[in-house]
């Protein structure tokens, strides 16, 4: 059965796949490419899912075998911060881009090359 | 442009459909899990830490978020190498209304606290090191958004993260000192400080002083982001 966390992860993917390859200017591929970042750390995490649990945080009322698996969740903490790594390097490459050529248009970038 | 754009949405149906395809496989919601629920058993024992989000991430894979930190590290030294100017400095024109102005100076000591209760409290609730870190530095956007003239002390926010990789470093060398391996949770399994005390601030073996290291460096590291993308070469 597909639920409906793996619809949303499926749709953050192709939505965020949508904009690298249609749009022209660099910073909405960018942000196409965070979106699509987002898509897979939603589907990392639902995977790691148990139905009717609670969050992995052992408090009252909450022993090991009432709280999902951790790992997931983990590793897409880990995710998230080389996401925001590479998001900052990639920001900076642009900001060079439109500092060289005046433009953040692909097309336009490939031109003023020859 | 048509073309491109049917041609386009076509190739995501495809994709979309093998993506669903293949994680119609996949069970979802149910117990499927070896390695989490040993995890999960023995969390409070062997790290006395309540979250277990937390304990994989700094107890048993302390390691590897010493490499996460280092990637975070190595990604504000190359935007500083990109951006790097002889001379340069903010060139906003407008000053922050007084609205800005105001909230900054009454917010700022308040999200500055706020950044900190998340990485202290990082063995017990939702959040840790990265996250806390990362509202630290929203505090210092909002001064650079506020104040025209603001710069961070640069000589000073590059010491504090270095020496707080170091220290990060100087734990992990304690560890190997007295437990054997690199990381060893020294705190917890040979002082046995705060066993009696699981689910309280004063526990986690050194999950909370980890976390506050992570918390320094990721805040001066971002804060360095946000300085460098801010500040444009001005001529001489």
């Amino acid at each position: 059965m597909i639920s409906v966390y793996y619809f949303g992860a499926i749709a953050l993917i192709l939505v965020g796949l949508y904009a690298i390859l249609v749009k022209k200017n660099l910073l909405k591929i960018l942000i196409g490419l965070s979106i699509m970042e987002t898509g897979v750390n939603l589907l990392l995490i639902s995977i790691g899912y148990v139905s009717g649990k609670s969050a992995p945080i052992l408090s009252e009322g909450i022993g090991p075998s009432q709280a999902v698996d951790p790992i997931p969740q983990a590793l897409v903490l880990t995710a998230i911060v080389i996401g925001v790594a590479t998001t900052a390097m990639a920001l900076s490459v642009a900001i060079l881009i439109y500092e060289k050529y005046g433009t953040l248009n692909v097309e336009e970038i490939r031109r003023l090359r020859g | 442009m048509v073309v491109k754009r049917a041609l386009a949405i076509i190739t995501l149906l495809i994709i979309g459909y093998w993506l669903a395809q293949g994680l119609a496989g996949v069970p979802f919601g149910e117990d499927k899990m070896l390695v989490g629920q040993y995890y999960l058993d023995n969390v409070k024992q062997q790290t006395g830490s309540v979250n277990a989000v937390t304990a994989v991430v700094v107890n048993y894979r302390g390691f590897d978020t010493l490499g996460e930190v280092t990637v975070l590290f190595i990604a504000s030294t190359g935007v500083g190498a990109l951006l790097w100017r002889r001379k340069k400095e903010r060139t906003a024109k407008t000053e922050g209304s007084i609205v800005l102005t105001t909230g900054t100076r009454l917010l700022f000591p308040f999200v500055m606290l706020f950044g900190a209760y998340i990485f202290i409290h990082g063995h017990l609730t939702p959040g840790g090191g990265f996250p806390g870190g990362a509202t630290i530095a929203t505090a210092f956007l909002l001064l650079y958004l506020a104040f025209i003239t603001y710069e961070i002390p640069h000589r000073g926010f590059e010491v504090t993260e270095g020496l707080a990789g170091m220290s990060y470093v100087a734990v992990g060398l304690v560890g190997l000192a007295i437990g054997g391996y690199f990381l060893f949770d020294w705190i917890w399994q040979t002082w046995q400080f705060g066993w009696d005390n699981v689910g309280r601030l004063l526990s986690g073996g050194f999950i909370p002083i980890i976390y506050t290291i992570i918390g320094i460096k990721v805040g001066t590291e971002l804060s360095g982001i946000i300085d460098n993308m801010l500040k444009e070469e001005v001529s001489e």
